[in-house]
Protein backbone atom coordinates (compact mmCIF):
# COMPACT_ATOMS: atom_id res chain seq x y z
CA UNK A 1 0.00 0.00 0.00
CA UNK A 2 2.44 2.58 1.13
CA UNK A 3 4.35 4.33 -1.46
CA UNK A 4 7.74 5.79 -1.16
CA UNK A 5 7.67 9.65 -0.28
CA UNK A 6 9.10 10.30 -4.26
CA UNK A 7 6.46 8.09 -5.33
CA UNK A 8 3.67 9.43 -3.27
CA UNK A 9 4.97 13.06 -4.37
CA UNK A 10 4.41 12.63 -8.05
CA UNK A 11 0.73 11.13 -7.37
CA UNK A 12 -0.50 14.37 -5.81
CA UNK A 13 -0.39 17.42 -7.18
CA UNK A 14 -1.35 19.91 -4.56
CA UNK A 15 -1.59 23.33 -6.00
CA UNK A 16 -1.95 24.98 -3.08
CA UNK A 17 -1.93 28.72 -4.26
CA UNK A 18 -4.35 27.97 -6.65
CA UNK A 19 -6.56 26.45 -3.93
CA UNK A 20 -5.83 29.58 -1.41
CA UNK A 21 -6.63 32.26 -4.54
CA UNK A 22 -10.03 30.28 -5.04
CA UNK A 23 -10.91 30.44 -1.62
CA UNK A 24 -9.81 34.16 -1.15
CA UNK A 25 -11.84 34.68 -4.43
CA UNK A 26 -14.96 33.33 -3.34
CA UNK A 27 -14.97 35.12 0.25
CA UNK A 28 -14.34 38.32 -1.38
CA UNK A 29 -17.71 37.80 -3.77
CA UNK A 30 -19.39 36.70 -0.53
CA UNK A 31 -18.15 40.24 1.44
CA UNK A 32 -18.88 42.10 -2.11
CA UNK A 33 -22.49 40.59 -2.22
CA UNK A 34 -23.11 41.29 1.62
CA UNK A 35 -21.69 45.20 1.68
CA UNK A 36 -23.75 45.78 -1.63
CA UNK A 37 -27.12 44.50 0.45
CA UNK A 38 -26.08 46.79 3.21
CA UNK A 39 -25.38 49.64 1.52
CA UNK A 40 -28.45 49.89 -0.87
CA UNK A 41 -30.48 49.15 2.22
CA UNK A 42 -28.38 52.26 4.62
CA UNK A 43 -28.68 54.66 1.61
CA UNK A 44 -32.68 53.41 1.33
CA UNK A 45 -32.65 54.11 5.42
CA UNK A 46 -30.60 56.96 5.24
CA UNK A 47 -32.68 58.57 2.57
CA UNK A 48 -36.16 57.95 4.28
CA UNK A 49 -34.83 59.32 7.29
CA UNK A 50 -33.00 62.34 6.18
CA UNK A 51 -36.91 63.28 4.42
CA UNK A 52 -39.55 61.75 7.03
CA UNK A 53 -37.89 61.67 10.29
CA UNK A 54 -38.19 65.14 11.41
CA UNK A 55 -41.97 65.21 10.68
CA UNK A 56 -42.14 61.92 13.21
CA UNK A 57 -43.27 62.90 16.58
CA UNK A 58 -45.97 62.30 19.11
CA UNK A 59 -48.53 64.54 17.67
CA UNK A 60 -47.91 63.15 14.42
CA UNK A 61 -48.83 59.62 15.64
CA UNK A 62 -51.55 60.83 17.45
CA UNK A 63 -53.55 62.92 14.70
CA UNK A 64 -55.61 62.23 12.25
CA UNK A 65 -54.46 62.52 8.06
CA UNK A 66 -55.55 66.46 6.96
CA UNK A 67 -56.03 67.50 3.26
CA UNK A 68 -56.08 71.32 3.95
CA UNK A 69 -52.79 71.45 6.05
CA UNK A 70 -50.49 68.02 5.79
CA UNK A 71 -48.04 68.84 7.55
CA UNK A 72 -50.47 69.51 11.02
CA UNK A 73 -52.14 66.39 10.34
CA UNK A 74 -51.07 62.91 11.64
CA UNK A 75 -51.11 58.78 10.97
CA UNK A 76 -53.31 58.34 13.88
CA UNK A 77 -56.13 56.14 11.81
CA UNK A 78 -53.59 54.13 10.02
CA UNK A 79 -51.06 53.45 12.95
CA UNK A 80 -54.12 52.07 14.79
CA UNK A 81 -55.57 50.19 11.91
CA UNK A 82 -52.65 48.31 11.31
CA UNK A 83 -52.35 47.36 14.57
CA UNK A 84 -55.52 45.82 14.69
CA UNK A 85 -55.42 44.12 11.41
CA UNK A 86 -52.10 43.06 12.34
CA UNK A 87 -53.21 41.79 16.08
CA UNK A 88 -56.10 39.95 14.58
CA UNK A 89 -54.16 37.94 12.45
CA UNK A 90 -51.62 37.22 14.69
CA UNK A 91 -54.91 35.82 17.03
CA UNK A 92 -56.09 34.15 14.01
CA UNK A 93 -52.69 32.43 11.72
CA UNK A 94 -50.35 31.69 14.52
CA UNK A 95 -52.66 29.44 17.01
CA UNK A 96 -53.81 27.88 13.41
CA UNK A 97 -50.46 27.68 11.75
CA UNK A 98 -48.98 26.39 14.52
CA UNK A 99 -51.22 23.69 15.00
CA UNK A 100 -51.24 22.33 11.35
CA UNK A 101 -47.34 22.66 11.80
CA UNK A 102 -47.59 20.47 14.56
CA UNK A 103 -50.00 18.12 13.22
CA UNK A 104 -47.86 17.69 9.94
CA UNK A 105 -44.86 17.16 11.41
CA UNK A 106 -45.75 14.88 14.61
CA UNK A 107 -48.68 13.31 14.57
CA UNK A 108 -49.25 12.77 10.45
CA UNK A 109 -48.18 9.47 8.95
CA UNK A 110 -45.89 9.82 6.69
CA UNK A 111 -47.67 8.97 3.16
CA UNK A 112 -48.82 10.37 -0.18
CA UNK A 113 -51.69 12.41 1.06
CA UNK A 114 -49.08 14.11 3.71
CA UNK A 115 -46.89 14.72 0.90
CA UNK A 116 -49.75 16.16 -1.27
CA UNK A 117 -50.66 18.67 1.57
CA UNK A 118 -46.87 19.83 1.79
CA UNK A 119 -46.78 20.31 -2.05
CA UNK A 120 -49.82 22.54 -1.86
CA UNK A 121 -48.89 24.76 1.12
CA UNK A 122 -45.63 25.22 -0.66
CA UNK A 123 -47.24 26.21 -3.57
CA UNK A 124 -49.51 28.68 -1.47
CA UNK A 125 -46.59 30.34 0.15
CA UNK A 126 -45.60 31.54 -3.36
CA UNK A 127 -49.17 32.52 -4.79
CA UNK A 128 -48.52 36.61 -5.22
CA UNK A 129 -50.48 38.53 -2.07
CA UNK A 130 -53.32 40.03 -5.00
CA UNK A 131 -54.67 36.55 -5.40
CA UNK A 132 -55.37 36.51 -1.68
CA UNK A 133 -56.76 39.51 -1.90
CA UNK A 134 -59.36 38.73 -4.64
CA UNK A 135 -60.29 35.52 -2.50
CA UNK A 136 -60.67 37.16 0.37
CA UNK A 137 -63.05 39.84 -1.04
CA UNK A 138 -64.69 36.94 -2.69
CA UNK A 139 -65.17 35.10 0.38
CA UNK A 140 -65.10 37.44 3.56
CA UNK A 141 -66.36 40.35 1.77
CA UNK A 142 -69.30 39.32 -0.62
CA UNK A 143 -69.84 35.72 0.41
CA UNK A 144 -69.54 36.18 4.51
CA UNK A 145 -70.77 39.59 4.41
CA UNK A 146 -68.18 41.29 6.56
CA UNK A 147 -68.09 43.80 4.55
CA UNK A 148 -65.12 46.45 4.14
CA UNK A 149 -64.40 45.73 7.87
CA UNK A 150 -60.97 44.82 9.70
CA UNK A 151 -62.08 41.38 9.84
CA UNK A 152 -61.93 40.58 6.42
CA UNK A 153 -58.80 42.41 5.93
CA UNK A 154 -57.53 40.41 9.01
CA UNK A 155 -58.82 36.96 7.83
CA UNK A 156 -57.14 37.75 4.20
CA UNK A 157 -53.88 39.00 5.94
CA UNK A 158 -54.55 35.10 8.32
CA UNK A 159 -54.80 33.32 4.57
CA UNK A 160 -51.39 35.05 3.29
CA UNK A 161 -49.59 34.49 6.41
CA UNK A 162 -50.07 31.15 6.93
CA UNK A 163 -48.37 28.98 4.70
CA UNK A 164 -45.12 30.92 5.17
CA UNK A 165 -46.19 30.11 9.05
CA UNK A 166 -47.15 26.38 8.62
CA UNK A 167 -43.31 26.07 6.56
CA UNK A 168 -41.32 27.50 9.16
CA UNK A 169 -42.87 26.02 12.18
CA UNK A 170 -42.54 22.39 10.38
CA UNK A 171 -39.06 23.23 9.39
CA UNK A 172 -38.13 23.68 13.27
CA UNK A 173 -39.44 21.52 14.16
CA UNK A 174 -37.80 19.12 12.19
CA UNK A 175 -34.75 20.39 13.38
CA UNK A 176 -35.31 19.05 16.51
CA UNK A 177 -33.35 15.90 17.14
CA UNK A 178 -35.07 12.67 17.05
CA UNK A 179 -32.90 11.72 19.82
CA UNK A 180 -35.05 13.87 22.54
CA UNK A 181 -38.16 12.65 21.13
CA UNK A 182 -36.80 9.06 21.80
CA UNK A 183 -35.48 10.03 25.04
CA UNK A 184 -39.02 11.45 26.05
CA UNK A 185 -40.95 8.35 24.62
CA UNK A 186 -38.71 5.73 26.36
CA UNK A 187 -39.29 7.49 29.81
CA UNK A 188 -43.19 6.28 29.73
CA UNK A 189 -44.45 9.69 27.91
CA UNK A 190 -46.87 10.00 25.37
CA UNK A 191 -46.90 11.81 22.53
CA UNK A 192 -48.64 14.44 23.66
CA UNK A 193 -46.37 15.25 26.79
CA UNK A 194 -43.25 14.35 24.47
CA UNK A 195 -44.04 17.25 22.18
CA UNK A 196 -45.21 19.95 24.84
CA UNK A 197 -42.11 19.03 27.32
CA UNK A 198 -39.39 18.96 24.95
CA UNK A 199 -40.07 19.43 21.06
CA UNK A 200 -42.01 22.70 21.27
CA UNK A 201 -40.16 24.41 23.62
CA UNK A 202 -36.72 22.92 21.33
CA UNK A 203 -38.37 24.29 18.01
CA UNK A 204 -39.96 27.80 20.06
CA UNK A 205 -36.97 30.25 18.45
CA UNK A 206 -36.90 28.94 15.20
CA UNK A 207 -40.79 29.36 15.27
CA UNK A 208 -40.59 32.27 16.65
CA UNK A 209 -38.46 33.48 13.77
CA UNK A 210 -41.07 32.00 10.87
CA UNK A 211 -43.61 33.54 12.51
CA UNK A 212 -42.09 37.18 12.04
CA UNK A 213 -41.14 36.91 8.39
CA UNK A 214 -44.42 36.05 7.88
CA UNK A 215 -46.12 39.05 10.12
CA UNK A 216 -43.14 41.27 8.43
CA UNK A 217 -44.72 40.32 5.20
CA UNK A 218 -48.33 40.97 6.27
CA UNK A 219 -47.70 44.08 7.73
CA UNK A 220 -46.57 45.81 4.26
CA UNK A 221 -48.94 44.37 2.07
CA UNK A 222 -51.18 46.76 0.53
CA UNK A 223 -52.44 45.18 -2.81
CA UNK A 224 -54.58 42.77 -0.90
CA UNK A 225 -56.34 45.49 1.18
CA UNK A 226 -57.01 47.45 -1.85
CA UNK A 227 -58.52 44.57 -3.49
CA UNK A 228 -60.82 44.25 -0.39
CA UNK A 229 -61.65 48.07 -0.14
CA UNK A 230 -59.66 49.69 2.97
CA UNK A 231 -59.95 53.34 2.92
CA UNK A 232 -57.58 55.66 2.16
CA UNK A 233 -58.52 58.96 4.11
CA UNK A 234 -60.21 58.44 7.01
CA UNK A 235 -60.82 60.51 10.39
CA UNK A 236 -61.24 57.28 12.30
CA UNK A 237 -60.05 54.44 14.12
CA UNK A 238 -61.53 50.93 14.11
CA UNK A 239 -63.79 50.18 17.47
CA UNK A 240 -64.76 46.87 16.49
CA UNK A 241 -64.44 44.48 13.94
CA UNK A 242 -66.33 45.20 11.55
CA UNK A 243 -65.73 48.93 11.34
CA UNK A 244 -63.74 50.10 8.32
CA UNK A 245 -60.03 50.81 8.66
CA UNK A 246 -56.97 51.95 7.00
CA UNK A 247 -53.36 50.41 7.36
CA UNK A 248 -49.99 52.38 7.29
CA UNK A 249 -48.94 50.97 3.32
CA UNK A 250 -52.09 52.43 2.23
CA UNK A 251 -51.64 55.49 3.71
CA UNK A 252 -47.93 55.76 2.46
CA UNK A 253 -48.88 54.93 -0.93
CA UNK A 254 -52.05 57.41 -0.97
CA UNK A 255 -49.72 60.02 -0.16
CA UNK A 256 -46.81 58.71 -2.13
CA UNK A 257 -49.34 59.14 -4.77
CA UNK A 258 -50.08 63.23 -4.67
CA UNK A 259 -47.95 65.65 -6.43
CA UNK A 260 -47.65 68.05 -3.71
CA UNK A 261 -43.92 67.97 -1.79
CA UNK A 262 -45.45 67.91 1.42
CA UNK A 263 -47.19 64.76 0.92
CA UNK A 264 -43.72 63.29 0.18
CA UNK A 265 -42.26 63.90 3.14
CA UNK A 266 -45.71 62.91 5.06
CA UNK A 267 -45.26 59.17 3.28
CA UNK A 268 -41.40 59.09 3.96
CA UNK A 269 -42.73 59.69 7.61
CA UNK A 270 -45.49 57.09 7.25
CA UNK A 271 -42.74 54.57 6.46
CA UNK A 272 -40.49 55.58 9.36
CA UNK A 273 -43.45 54.40 11.55
CA UNK A 274 -43.82 51.13 9.61
CA UNK A 275 -40.61 50.29 9.96
CA UNK A 276 -40.87 51.37 13.89
CA UNK A 277 -43.75 48.82 14.41
CA UNK A 278 -41.97 46.49 12.63
CA UNK A 279 -38.87 46.78 14.75
CA UNK A 280 -41.49 46.46 17.60
CA UNK A 281 -43.02 43.70 16.82
CA UNK A 282 -39.21 41.12 16.27
CA UNK A 283 -38.15 43.04 19.53
CA UNK A 284 -41.22 41.40 21.00
CA UNK A 285 -40.09 38.19 19.65
CA UNK A 286 -36.67 38.00 20.06
CA UNK A 287 -37.65 39.20 24.40
CA UNK A 288 -40.30 36.10 23.82
CA UNK A 289 -37.75 33.74 22.63
CA UNK A 290 -34.90 34.83 24.78
CA UNK A 291 -37.39 34.42 27.92
CA UNK A 292 -38.69 30.54 26.61
CA UNK A 293 -35.17 29.58 26.70
CA UNK A 294 -34.30 31.23 30.36
CA UNK A 295 -37.46 29.36 31.96
CA UNK A 296 -36.11 26.29 30.11
CA UNK A 297 -32.96 25.85 31.40
CA UNK A 298 -33.55 26.89 35.18
CA UNK B 1 -38.44 -13.79 45.86
CA UNK B 2 -37.28 -10.51 47.46
CA UNK B 3 -39.06 -7.36 48.42
CA UNK B 4 -37.26 -5.20 45.27
CA UNK B 5 -38.69 -3.22 42.72
CA UNK B 6 -38.84 -7.00 40.49
CA UNK B 7 -42.16 -7.09 42.24
CA UNK B 8 -44.65 -6.36 40.03
CA UNK B 9 -46.68 -3.00 40.87
CA UNK B 10 -50.27 -1.67 40.14
CA UNK B 11 -49.81 0.22 36.61
CA UNK B 12 -51.19 3.05 37.50
CA UNK B 13 -49.62 3.50 41.19
CA UNK B 14 -45.90 4.89 41.17
CA UNK B 15 -44.70 4.45 44.32
CA UNK B 16 -41.01 4.53 46.20
CA UNK B 17 -39.46 0.86 46.07
CA UNK B 18 -38.57 -0.39 49.62
CA UNK B 19 -34.55 0.87 49.93
CA UNK B 20 -32.00 -2.10 49.06
CA UNK B 21 -30.34 -4.04 52.05
CA UNK B 22 -27.66 -6.62 52.06
CA UNK B 23 -30.49 -9.14 52.85
CA UNK B 24 -32.53 -9.24 49.76
CA UNK B 25 -29.34 -8.13 47.41
CA UNK B 26 -28.90 -12.13 47.09
CA UNK B 27 -28.93 -13.12 43.81
CA UNK B 28 -31.96 -15.06 42.41
CA UNK B 29 -32.17 -18.86 41.93
CA UNK B 30 -30.90 -20.57 38.98
CA UNK B 31 -33.85 -21.39 37.15
CA UNK B 32 -36.19 -18.38 38.32
CA UNK B 33 -38.57 -17.09 35.45
CA UNK B 34 -37.23 -14.48 33.24
CA UNK B 35 -38.40 -11.29 32.97
CA UNK B 36 -38.13 -10.73 28.95
CA UNK B 37 -38.65 -13.86 26.74
CA UNK B 38 -38.79 -13.55 23.05
CA UNK B 39 -40.84 -16.13 21.02
CA UNK B 40 -40.05 -16.39 17.34
CA UNK B 41 -39.54 -13.01 17.46
CA UNK B 42 -39.05 -11.66 14.06
CA UNK B 43 -38.77 -7.53 13.55
CA UNK B 44 -38.22 -6.74 9.38
CA UNK B 45 -38.03 -3.67 8.14
CA UNK B 46 -39.85 -3.28 5.16
CA UNK B 47 -39.91 -6.62 3.39
CA UNK B 48 -36.00 -7.31 5.11
CA UNK B 49 -36.29 -9.08 8.22
CA UNK B 50 -33.38 -7.94 10.76
CA UNK B 51 -34.07 -9.87 13.28
CA UNK B 52 -34.92 -13.78 12.58
CA UNK B 53 -37.16 -15.79 14.69
CA UNK B 54 -35.21 -14.87 18.23
CA UNK B 55 -36.18 -17.31 21.11
CA UNK B 56 -34.40 -15.44 24.10
CA UNK B 57 -34.68 -15.65 27.60
CA UNK B 58 -33.81 -12.38 29.53
CA UNK B 59 -33.29 -13.74 33.53
CA UNK B 60 -34.05 -11.32 36.30
CA UNK B 61 -30.94 -9.27 37.77
CA UNK B 62 -28.59 -10.37 35.94
CA UNK B 63 -26.57 -8.71 32.59
CA UNK B 64 -27.06 -10.41 29.79
CA UNK B 65 -25.04 -9.04 26.41
CA UNK B 66 -26.36 -9.18 23.23
CA UNK B 67 -23.40 -9.26 20.67
CA UNK B 68 -22.51 -9.32 16.98
CA UNK B 69 -20.78 -7.81 14.05
CA UNK B 70 -22.52 -4.28 12.60
CA UNK B 71 -25.85 -4.84 11.04
CA UNK B 72 -26.61 -8.32 12.78
CA UNK B 73 -30.20 -7.03 14.64
CA UNK B 74 -28.56 -6.60 17.82
CA UNK B 75 -30.16 -3.13 18.20
CA UNK B 76 -33.27 -3.94 16.70
CA UNK B 77 -33.76 -7.37 19.23
CA UNK B 78 -33.26 -4.49 21.78
CA UNK B 79 -35.64 -1.56 20.78
CA UNK B 80 -38.43 -4.46 20.18
CA UNK B 81 -37.90 -5.43 24.09
CA UNK B 82 -40.12 -2.27 24.86
CA UNK B 83 -41.14 -1.10 21.43
CA UNK B 84 -39.24 1.63 20.38
CA UNK B 85 -39.22 0.14 16.76
CA UNK B 86 -42.54 1.49 16.84
CA UNK B 87 -41.69 5.02 15.46
CA UNK B 88 -39.94 3.34 12.47
CA UNK B 89 -42.36 3.84 9.59
CA UNK B 90 -41.93 0.18 7.73
CA UNK B 91 -41.44 -2.27 10.36
CA UNK B 92 -43.26 -5.08 10.82
CA UNK B 93 -42.75 -7.28 13.94
CA UNK B 94 -44.11 -11.24 14.16
CA UNK B 95 -43.86 -13.39 17.14
CA UNK B 96 -43.97 -12.70 20.68
CA UNK B 97 -42.01 -10.77 23.38
CA UNK B 98 -43.58 -11.75 26.85
CA UNK B 99 -42.73 -9.47 29.85
CA UNK B 100 -43.74 -11.10 33.27
CA UNK B 101 -45.91 -13.67 30.80
CA UNK B 102 -47.89 -10.79 28.92
CA UNK B 103 -46.91 -10.15 25.16
CA UNK B 104 -46.45 -6.57 25.12
CA UNK B 105 -47.52 -7.36 21.26
CA UNK B 106 -50.75 -8.56 21.94
CA UNK B 107 -53.74 -6.12 21.14
CA UNK B 108 -54.69 -3.40 23.86
CA UNK B 109 -50.88 -3.81 25.56
CA UNK B 110 -50.01 -0.23 26.10
CA UNK B 111 -46.40 0.84 25.20
CA UNK B 112 -46.42 3.82 27.16
CA UNK B 113 -46.96 1.93 30.35
CA UNK B 114 -44.36 -0.55 28.87
CA UNK B 115 -42.04 1.81 28.88
CA UNK B 116 -41.98 3.06 32.78
CA UNK B 117 -41.39 -0.77 33.85
CA UNK B 118 -38.66 -1.41 31.20
CA UNK B 119 -35.90 2.07 30.57
CA UNK B 120 -33.78 2.89 27.93
CA UNK B 121 -30.14 4.14 27.42
CA UNK B 122 -29.28 5.01 23.93
CA UNK B 123 -25.92 5.18 21.99
CA UNK B 124 -25.62 8.53 22.43
CA UNK B 125 -26.06 10.38 25.58
CA UNK B 126 -29.26 12.35 24.96
CA UNK B 127 -30.22 14.46 27.63
CA UNK B 128 -32.70 17.04 27.41
CA UNK B 129 -31.55 20.71 27.04
CA UNK B 130 -32.79 21.22 30.39
CA UNK B 131 -30.91 21.27 33.81
CA UNK B 132 -29.45 17.93 35.75
CA UNK B 133 -32.38 18.16 38.03
CA UNK B 134 -34.84 18.54 35.51
CA UNK B 135 -33.77 15.26 33.56
CA UNK B 136 -33.67 13.44 36.24
CA UNK B 137 -37.30 14.71 37.58
CA UNK B 138 -39.06 14.75 34.40
CA UNK B 139 -40.14 11.44 33.52
CA UNK B 140 -41.26 10.97 37.39
CA UNK B 141 -43.01 13.65 37.28
CA UNK B 142 -44.95 13.08 33.66
CA UNK B 143 -45.48 9.55 35.51
CA UNK B 144 -47.75 10.81 38.55
CA UNK B 145 -44.57 10.05 41.33
CA UNK B 146 -46.14 11.66 44.20
CA UNK B 147 -43.02 11.13 46.88
CA UNK B 148 -40.08 13.38 47.27
CA UNK B 149 -38.67 14.73 44.28
CA UNK B 150 -35.02 16.41 45.54
CA UNK B 151 -34.74 12.39 47.57
CA UNK B 152 -35.58 11.22 44.41
CA UNK B 153 -33.15 12.93 42.07
CA UNK B 154 -30.45 12.46 44.75
CA UNK B 155 -30.89 8.65 44.76
CA UNK B 156 -30.67 8.17 40.99
CA UNK B 157 -27.59 10.30 40.97
CA UNK B 158 -26.10 8.48 43.51
CA UNK B 159 -26.93 5.01 41.97
CA UNK B 160 -25.48 6.24 38.43
CA UNK B 161 -22.40 7.30 40.07
CA UNK B 162 -22.63 11.00 39.21
CA UNK B 163 -24.03 12.93 42.30
CA UNK B 164 -20.74 13.30 43.74
CA UNK B 165 -19.97 15.47 40.58
CA UNK B 166 -23.18 17.27 39.79
CA UNK B 167 -25.00 17.83 43.81
CA UNK B 168 -23.68 21.44 43.43
CA UNK B 169 -24.79 22.40 39.72
CA UNK B 170 -28.47 20.38 39.75
CA UNK B 171 -30.14 23.18 38.32
CA UNK B 172 -27.02 24.56 35.36
CA UNK B 173 -27.97 22.95 32.11
CA UNK B 174 -26.87 18.94 31.63
CA UNK B 175 -25.29 19.95 28.33
CA UNK B 176 -22.60 21.57 30.27
CA UNK B 177 -21.93 18.16 31.11
CA UNK B 178 -18.81 15.56 29.74
CA UNK B 179 -20.13 13.03 27.59
CA UNK B 180 -19.46 10.45 30.31
CA UNK B 181 -21.15 12.39 32.81
CA UNK B 182 -24.07 12.76 30.59
CA UNK B 183 -24.36 9.16 30.08
CA UNK B 184 -24.69 8.98 33.41
CA UNK B 185 -27.18 11.65 33.58
CA UNK B 186 -29.55 9.22 30.70
CA UNK B 187 -28.98 6.17 33.17
CA UNK B 188 -30.14 8.39 36.05
CA UNK B 189 -32.85 10.01 34.32
CA UNK B 190 -33.75 6.04 33.25
CA UNK B 191 -33.87 4.87 36.71
CA UNK B 192 -35.18 7.24 38.40
CA UNK B 193 -38.63 5.60 36.94
CA UNK B 194 -37.62 2.52 39.26
CA UNK B 195 -37.77 0.13 36.05
CA UNK B 196 -37.33 -3.24 35.90
CA UNK B 197 -35.28 -3.78 32.98
CA UNK B 198 -32.71 -1.53 32.01
CA UNK B 199 -31.96 -1.65 27.96
CA UNK B 200 -28.83 -0.54 26.94
CA UNK B 201 -28.10 0.25 23.39
CA UNK B 202 -24.15 0.33 23.14
CA UNK B 203 -23.59 2.90 26.04
CA UNK B 204 -20.17 3.64 25.80
CA UNK B 205 -19.76 3.67 21.98
CA UNK B 206 -19.05 7.54 22.19
CA UNK B 207 -17.21 7.74 25.10
CA UNK B 208 -13.88 7.56 25.87
CA UNK B 209 -12.26 4.35 27.82
CA UNK B 210 -11.94 6.15 31.45
CA UNK B 211 -15.43 7.38 31.10
CA UNK B 212 -16.27 3.67 29.72
CA UNK B 213 -15.21 1.88 32.78
CA UNK B 214 -16.84 4.34 34.78
CA UNK B 215 -20.19 2.88 33.28
CA UNK B 216 -19.45 -0.83 32.97
CA UNK B 217 -18.52 -0.61 37.22
CA UNK B 218 -21.97 1.38 37.21
CA UNK B 219 -23.74 -1.56 35.22
CA UNK B 220 -21.93 -3.84 37.38
CA UNK B 221 -23.80 -2.57 40.24
CA UNK B 222 -26.80 -1.80 38.65
CA UNK B 223 -27.85 -5.35 38.04
CA UNK B 224 -28.12 -5.80 42.19
CA UNK B 225 -31.45 -4.18 41.12
CA UNK B 226 -32.51 -3.83 37.66
CA UNK B 227 -32.16 -6.14 34.99
CA UNK B 228 -30.10 -4.87 32.47
CA UNK B 229 -29.72 -6.34 28.42
CA UNK B 230 -27.02 -4.93 27.33
CA UNK B 231 -25.68 -4.37 23.32
CA UNK B 232 -21.99 -3.93 22.52
CA UNK B 233 -19.92 -4.57 19.86
CA UNK B 234 -17.19 -4.70 22.11
CA UNK B 235 -16.00 -8.33 23.01
CA UNK B 236 -14.17 -7.31 26.13
CA UNK B 237 -17.09 -5.41 27.71
CA UNK B 238 -19.64 -8.05 27.58
CA UNK B 239 -17.10 -10.12 28.75
CA UNK B 240 -16.38 -8.00 32.02
CA UNK B 241 -19.57 -6.78 32.46
CA UNK B 242 -22.10 -9.38 31.78
CA UNK B 243 -23.19 -12.92 32.93
CA UNK B 244 -24.62 -14.14 30.15
CA UNK B 245 -24.12 -13.03 26.29
CA UNK B 246 -25.91 -13.94 23.59
CA UNK B 247 -24.35 -13.91 19.63
CA UNK B 248 -26.42 -12.90 16.81
CA UNK B 249 -25.79 -13.14 13.09
CA UNK B 250 -27.51 -11.79 10.54
CA UNK B 251 -30.68 -11.51 12.49
CA UNK B 252 -30.22 -15.23 13.92
CA UNK B 253 -29.75 -15.76 17.22
CA UNK B 254 -26.55 -18.16 17.21
CA UNK B 255 -26.64 -19.19 20.79
CA UNK B 256 -27.08 -17.91 24.13
CA UNK B 257 -24.90 -19.07 27.21
CA UNK B 258 -23.25 -17.78 30.35
CA UNK B 259 -20.66 -15.37 29.65
CA UNK B 260 -17.48 -17.69 30.51
CA UNK B 261 -18.60 -20.43 28.28
CA UNK B 262 -19.80 -18.42 25.43
CA UNK B 263 -15.88 -16.67 25.45
CA UNK B 264 -13.67 -19.70 26.38
CA UNK B 265 -15.60 -22.92 24.94
CA UNK B 266 -18.94 -21.87 22.80
CA UNK B 267 -20.58 -24.19 21.29
CA UNK B 268 -20.87 -23.01 18.02
CA UNK B 269 -18.72 -22.83 15.42
CA UNK B 270 -19.61 -19.49 14.11
CA UNK B 271 -19.26 -17.89 17.86
CA UNK B 272 -15.89 -19.04 17.87
CA UNK B 273 -14.56 -17.51 15.11
CA UNK B 274 -16.38 -14.07 15.81
CA UNK B 275 -14.72 -13.95 19.31
CA UNK B 276 -11.39 -14.81 18.31
CA UNK B 277 -12.06 -11.99 15.57
CA UNK B 278 -11.71 -14.11 11.98
CA UNK B 279 -14.53 -11.69 11.43
CA UNK B 280 -16.92 -9.04 12.25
Amino acid sequence: MSATPAAAAELFRPALSRRRVAGHIFAGLCLAATLLSVVALATLLADIAAEGLSLVSWRFLTRFPSTLDPLKGGIKSALWGTIWVIGLTILFAVPLGMGAAIYLQEYARAGRIKHWIELNIANLAGVPAIVYGILGLALFVRWMHFDRSVLSAALTMSLLSLPVIIIATQQALAAVPNSVREAAYALGATRWQMVRSHVLPAALPGMMTGIILALSRAIGEAAPLVVLGAQTYIQFTPEGLFDMYTVLPIQVFDWADRPQKEFHQLAAAGIVVLLAVLFVMNSVCVGLRGWQQRKHLG
Amino acid sequence: MSVVSTQPQSPGRFVPAPRITPANRTPPPPGAAPVLRTQRLTVAYRHKAAVREVTLDIPPRQVTAIIGPSGCGKSTLLRALNRMNDFIPHVHVDGSVYYRGRDIYAPGSDPVALRRRIGMVFQKPNPFPKSVYRNVAWGARINGYRGNFDELVERALRQAALWDEVKDALHRGALELSGGQQQRLCIARAIALQPEVLLMDEPCSALDPIATARIEDLIDGLKKEFTVVLVTHNMQQAARVSDRTAFLLMGQLIEVDETARIFTNPSDRRTQDYITGRFG
